[in-house]
């Protein structure tokens, strides 16, 4: 375990030392460190304290703030669903089930093998193309069931890599 | 049917005309085009772009910023999506031009976490206009220098709001604040900001190359121009469609193919349910809400459930700063699941409908300001449905 934290430090060293150390910087350090590591740890939200001078417990109001941010490990393939109306009457409810399904976790879950994660998102603005859902940083629509089973079985492939 | 589809910001456009046009003249006359030309703020609030403009230009200090609100929220949107991935040239123009009006040197676009994949776009952009010295040092050799960042939004609904917008570039939670001071006095880092739409900024080429005459040549008088509006539900053809201020409900429902639309949320989540008797209103700044969202809902939907819906999500995405908005949406949900279930009485709707009225004069921001609407229209227009199921 010490040996992770030990080489995560540098990694997030690293990460510091790109920005200024300004408050207004928190964000954009916040969301890097939040994409590299799935995300922000105790020792990470302790580095960035000394780091921009500010009290932790302010350090985790912000992120507790933010739905993408993190204080929890999630799984590497974040999978968010729209379930906002135009995804609604779209058939969200039958692409939900179908993650649930194929992915064997409920939403709010991350799978045993740390590979997925699934949760629900507000509208992501492809309202006219819904059912919609992000995985990281990508988008997906026009879902269907089968389109679905394509994309996890997809993903699960590049996972094992 | 006559022509609403007119066009501007998807007709014709050369990349940097308006900022040479712009770059000719001083600072204050760029501001008093835009003033002139009656733009307002495509955001969904709609205040008047010029005078913002004018504000931080009258500021004293020579750190000032200017920052495109690309934090597309509202449920049923979509329009800034579609600008910034196929016209972020004019979004950057727009916010040069901007950035020269105000006497500001930098600029940044806050871009919604949920957008992440237009990131490339915007950074290819960027570089490109430097290359062709419309972005960046001594642009046009007119000795005007700006650059511009893009800051990540990790989302939150109430970070489109612009006070909170700025919260949240300062490093804090995304929390409305109360005002004054105005952005346009102290903003980004506490210097003069202005924040605008991706789709105001996007006018902004427009005026200074073709003038405030033109652009007042569409839409109404008080609802000058046109607006691009994101049409989604229970139709033939959902997508973006760029129309007259000043068009009525009706004219957009033929456009779009609505299939036997029994209700239409204008203006997104906060915004209003309209029956079928109102179809024939003009959307407008003096009309229906112009935010720009439209939800069409066939004969069969159960507007319960879409109320249900539209609740779950000022719930979520309340920051729960005051009592009104943070309590008041928990407990308009609650009731709407009372209803689902028959064990609602009239005389506690009745007290939920005075509820409406507290959160809607007490709360901090537009969010529990205007959540109550989509409670108090469906109620309104579909009592029968709702209260006596
Ligand atoms: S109205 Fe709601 S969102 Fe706005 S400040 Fe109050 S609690 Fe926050
Ligand atoms: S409602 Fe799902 S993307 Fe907008």
């Amino acid at each position: 375990m010490a040996s992770i934290d030990i080489c995560s430090k540098q990694e997030l060293t690293t990460i510091l030392e790109r920005f200024k150390p300004q408050r207004d910087n928190l964000l954009p350090i916040l969301n890097e460190i939040n994409k590299k590591f799935g995300y922000i740890s105790p020792v990470a939200m302790m580095e960035i304290a000394e780091y921009l001078d500010i009290p932790v417990a302010e350090i985790h109001g912000v992120i507790s703030f933010y739905h993408f941010l993190s204080t929890e490990k999630k799984g590497k393939y974040i999978i968010r669903l729209c379930k906002t109306i135009s995804c609604e009457m779209a058939g969200k409810e039958k692409i939900a089930r179908m993650l649930e399904k194929e992915l064997g976790i409920k939403f709010g879950e991350t799978t045993s093998d740390g590979m997925f994660s699934l949760e629900y998102t507000n509208c992501i603005g492809m309202c006219d193309h819904g059912p919609a859902m992000l995985v990281n940083e990508k988008v997906y629509a026009k879902l269907t069931p089968e389109k679905v089973i394509e994309i996890v079985d997809e993903l699960k492939k590049r996972g094992q890599l | 049917m006559k022509q609403i589809k007119k066009k501007i910001l998807f007709g014709e456009y050369v990349s940097g005309v308006g900022l040479k046009k712009a770059l000719s003249k001083k600072p204050d006359e760029v501001v008093e085009e835009v003033k002139k030309s009656g733009l307002r703020g495509r955001g969904g609030a709609g205040f008047p772009t010029g005078l913002k403009w004018e504000f931080a230009l009258k500021e004293k200090g020579d750190e000032k910023y200017v920052i495109c609100n690309a934090d597309e929220g509202e449920p049923g949107t979509f329009k800034d999506r579609k600008l910034l991935m196929e016209q972020p040239e004019k979004v950057i123009e727009g916010l040069t031009i901007a950035g020269y009006a105000i006497g500001a040197k930098q600029g940044y676009i806050y871009l919604r976490g949920e957008y992440i994949y237009i990131l490339p776009t915007l950074e290819k952009t960027i570089e490109q206009l430097k290359k062709e010295n419309l972005l960046g040092k001594n642009i046009l050799d007119s000795g005007f220098d700006f650059d511009i960042e893009i800051r990540l939004g990790a989302g939150a609904y109430v970070c489109g709001e612009e006070f909170a917008l700025i919260e949240s570039m300062n490093g804090y939670r995304g929390e409305p604040r109360n005002k004054p001071p105005f952005p346009t006095q102290k903003g980004f880092r506490d210097k003069p900001t202005v924040v605008n739409n991706v789709e105001t900024l996007c006018f902004i080429p427009y005026i200074l190359s073709k003038g405030a005459e033109w652009f007042k040549s569409f839409g109404t008088e008080g609802s000058t121009g046109t607006k691009l509006f994101s049409i989604s539900g229970d139709i033939e053809h959902p997508g973006v469609y760029e129309l007259e201020l000043g068009v009525t409900l009706n004219e957009v429902l033929e456009l779009v193919g609505a299939r036997n639309p029994k209700a239409v949320q204008v203006g997104g989540a906060s915004g209003i349910c309209v029956a079928k008797k109102d179809f024939d209103k003009p959307i407008s700044f003096q009309g229906l809400p112009p935010g720009g969202s439209i939800i069409v809902f066939g004969e069969n939907r159960d507007m319960l459930k879409v109320l249900k819906n539209f609740l779950e999500f000022f719930v979520e995405e309340s920051c729960g700063q005051c009592t009104p908005c943070r309590e008041g949406n928990y407990r308009l949900l609650e009731g709407v699941e009372m209803l689902e279930k028959g064990e609602c009485s009239v005389r506690y709707v009745r007290e939920l409908l005075t509820l409406c009225d507290v959160m809607k004069t007490s709360s901090k921001c537009g969010l529990g300001q205007t959540s109550p609407n989509c409670f108090l229209s469906i109620l309104e227009n579909f009592k029968d449905e709702i209260i006596y199921r």
